[in-house]
Formats: C-alpha cells, structure tokens, sequence
C-alpha cells in the first residue's frame, strides 16, 4: 500500500470538508473493498476520510411504507435487523449471502452502492425496488444513481447518507453465487410494487453494470409466476464473459434466477 | 505516523505506526504477536481473522487506525494460562489440524461462529459460517467436528460459570 494519511470522522460536515482539503481523497467506509484495492495499489489516495464512526450514518428506520437503511450500517446489522426482515425480507436474504461473516461484520451498504461493482448484489435491489440514494447534498432514485461499471452518479467529496426503499408488495432475489469471490455470476432481483408495477433487476450479467430485464418484467405481468419466463429471450447481447462463463450462460442464468427469485418472493 | 491507543488481549497498548499500517500488520509486527497469520492478503482466506470489540473480522483488511479505541482479542488471548480455550481443546481433539496455518483464524472464527448460534449449531451451519475461513490442506471435515464439539463444551463452560 502506497502512503496515505488517515482521518476519522465524527460527522458528515467534517467528513466532507476533511475530503476538500486532501488533494486526492476517498471516504472509507467498512474499507472491504477499498483496502484491498489500495493494497493491489490499484488505487493510492492521498487521504482516507474514515466514515465508520460517524453515528447519524448508523441504523434503519420503518416509517410507514418506506424502509429507510442509514449508509454506514453493516451487511451484518442489516441482517439481524426486525424490521428489514418485516418489511423487506429479501433484502436481508440477499444481505446472508453476501460476502462471509467476517466482511458482513465491515461492510456497508453505502459503501458497496458507492463502488458499485458490476457484480454486487445491493445494487439489484436498488434498481428492483426502485429505491432512492440520499447523500448530503440531494436524493438520487437508483435508475440515476447507477451509471455503468465502478461509475455511480455521486460527485466528488459527495457522501451518501442513506438509502430508502418503498415496501413492495412482493420481493424475492437469487443468486448464483461464484464460490470463490462470492460475488454474483449471475443474480436477480423480482419485485411487485404496491401500485402493481413489476420490476427485474440482473446483476453480474450486463458489461454495463446493473440493468434492468423489460422482457421478463413484460411476462411477469401477465402472469406472476416462474413458468410465465419460460418462453421468454433474453439477449446475450452486451452481457459479460469471462472464464467464469459465456454471454449465453449469463443470459440463461437470467431468466433461471428470475425464476427462482419469484418462486423465493411467492 | 498516527499513535493507535488500543486494548489487545486485556492490556492497553499505544503504537505509533505509519497511516497505512493495517492491524495485522501492527499485531504482528510492533506487539510481536505472530499467532495471527497473514495467508492470501486478499480479503478471501480468513488466517488472519481476530475478535474486534466481539466481533471477528479480517485484520488484513483494516486499517491500525480504525481499531483506535477498540478491544482487539486475537488467538493468543483466549486461554486461560496453561487452560486452553474449549475451542483451542477441541481442535487438538479431534485434529482439527494438519499444517496449522489457517487454525488461529479458524479459531477465532469458529468461536464467533459458536457465540452467534449458540446450542443450535449444526453441520450445514458450521460449513457454510466457515466459508471466510480457507484450509488449503483441506482439513475440513475434522475442523467441523472440532467446532461442533467445542460448540458443547462452550455451552457446558457457559452454564457453569
């Protein structure tokens, strides 16, 4: 790891003015994978603004129909909590498989959106539910906040602060998990909104990041079941391949974890 | 160069490392406590995992200086004098080992694992809370049944207290 100097901050203000001064800093979040990447020296900021301790960023709060998850709460605290369990349940099912233990007890969710690597699993749910990205400055719905691979809509020294999710009528994620990274191949976010609307989301599938699947989306509202997506296409069109799998596989992975993430939301 | 003001294993120590320190390298390097290891630095094999306020995380992937403040216990810390741990116990009795690389973290893992699930731990469970920690001689199948049987000794020391 290159040189770098460390600051710990104890609010958002200080957070950001503490990033102003620095020539070329990141905010560190639960740093599982910003420490690792600056241990490849992939990346070298000239100071690391220590989001961890500030406590208006911890906690998740149940207000009626929105879920509301503050951005520095960790995989693991979002997990055990009752009402992501009550309201979302899916979010805290996609949460488990997630990384393992020791980074579920450091990472955030604020953290993971911010990096938004194309084959994370927090930024399916974003674009399923529709939800909305708060940061210090304004609120982003998740359409907007996710603009291609590593690339969200977030200016510099912009600090996400929460994120909120509308409770959906029915929700359900699968995933096929890369035994190694743990990262998804391949996985699928169904949700049925309140008002009817239905909305699929693939991650680790498109070279784009996390997209949107209007075919399936098509099928599951004519009929909300697995089987009304066996007749359906999905391109290979603009999907990764890598040696973990063709453009082809991924494109099939769609459609069978979509199948199973309705038959997970019921 | 910060100074780090931190608990290990009971006693407070202050360090003063370079910002870019990472907590198992002050472990390991300025307090000398080599018992937890440094395996593929990446984040995926757990040898390096310790307890942070409780909790066991991968001190490869910290910083010193987010553990400023905390109460750090790694495997050197959880025996009793000359009384091992029932964890520590069990992996030598069922050979939970074979080049011991990877055991301190299993450990430390394993009883996080242990204080998480308490009595209804299970085989599946224990297989898939361990998949953070990596044992290359593929040790598994006894590191199971070490844990599973400390996870009875845990409950037994528990009651007894």
């Amino acid at each position: 790891m290159y040189q770098t100097t460390y600051h710990r901050a104890s609010s958002v203000d200080e957070a950001a003015s503490l990033f102003a001064k620095g020539t070329e800093a990141k905010f560190l979040a639960g740093g599982q994978t910003l420490l690792p990447v600056m241990k490849q020296r992939l990346a070298s900021p000239s100071d690391v603004i220590d989001l961890g301790k500030i406590k208006e960023l911890q906690g998740v709060e149940l207000s009626g129909d929105v879920l509301t998850i503050k951005a520095g709460t960790t995989y693991f605290d979002i997990m055990q909590n009752a009402d992501v369990q009550k309201a979302i349940p899916a979010i805290a099912y996609l949460t488990s498989v997630l990384g393992d233990p020791a980074v579920r007890y450091r990472g955030t969710i604020g953290g993971s959106i911010a990096n938004n690597d194309p084959a994370a699993d927090y930024p399916a749910a974003l674009l399923a539910l529709g939800a909305t990205v708060k940061t210090n400055k304004r609120s982003i719905s998740a359409e907007d906040f996710f603009q291609g691979l590593f690339t969200t809509a977030l200016e510099d020294g912009e600090i996400i602060t929460a994120v909120s999710f509308p409770v959906p009528a029915k929700a359900g994620y699968a995933k096929m998990r890369h035994p190694a990274s743990r990262f998804a191949l391949t996985a699928v976010f169904v949700a049925q909104t309140k008002s009817g609307e239905i909305r699929v989301a693939a991650t680790g599938a498109s070279q784009s990041g996390v997209m949107r699947v209007p075919a399936i989306e098509a099928a599951l509202k004519a009929k909300w079941s697995p089987a009304a997506i066996d007749g359906v296409s999905v391109s290979a069109s603009n999907l990764l391949a890598d040696i973990h799998g063709t453009a082809e596989y991924r494109a099939n992975l769609i459609k069978v974890m979509a199948q199973r993430a309705v038959t997970a939301a019921g | 160069m910060s100074t780090v003001k931190l608990t290990v294993n009971g006693k407070a120590v202050s360090v003063d490392v370079e910002d870019r320190t990472l907590l198992v390298q002050l472990l390991r390097e300025n307090l000398n406590l080599t018992g937890t290891h440094v395996g593929c630095d990446t984040s995926q094999c757990g040898a390096c995992v310790v307890h942070m306020d409780g909790k066991a995380v991968k001190s490869c992937t910290m910083l010193a200086g987010q553990a400023d403040g905390a109460n750090v216990t790694t495997i050197e810390g959880i025996a009793k004098g000359d009384e091992l741990h029932p964890m520590q116990a069990a992996f030598r009795d069922n050979h939970g080992l074979q080049c011991g690389y990877c055991t301190p973290g299993m450990i430390m893992s394993a009883i996080d694992i242990v204080h998480r699930h308490g009595g209804g731990l299970d085989e599946a469970t224990v297989r898939r809370e361990l998949e953070g920690n990596i044992c290359r001689c593929t040790g598994y199948h006894n590191i199971v049944k070490a844990v599973l049987d400390a996870a009875g000794r845990m409950k037994v020391s528990q009651a007894a207290e």
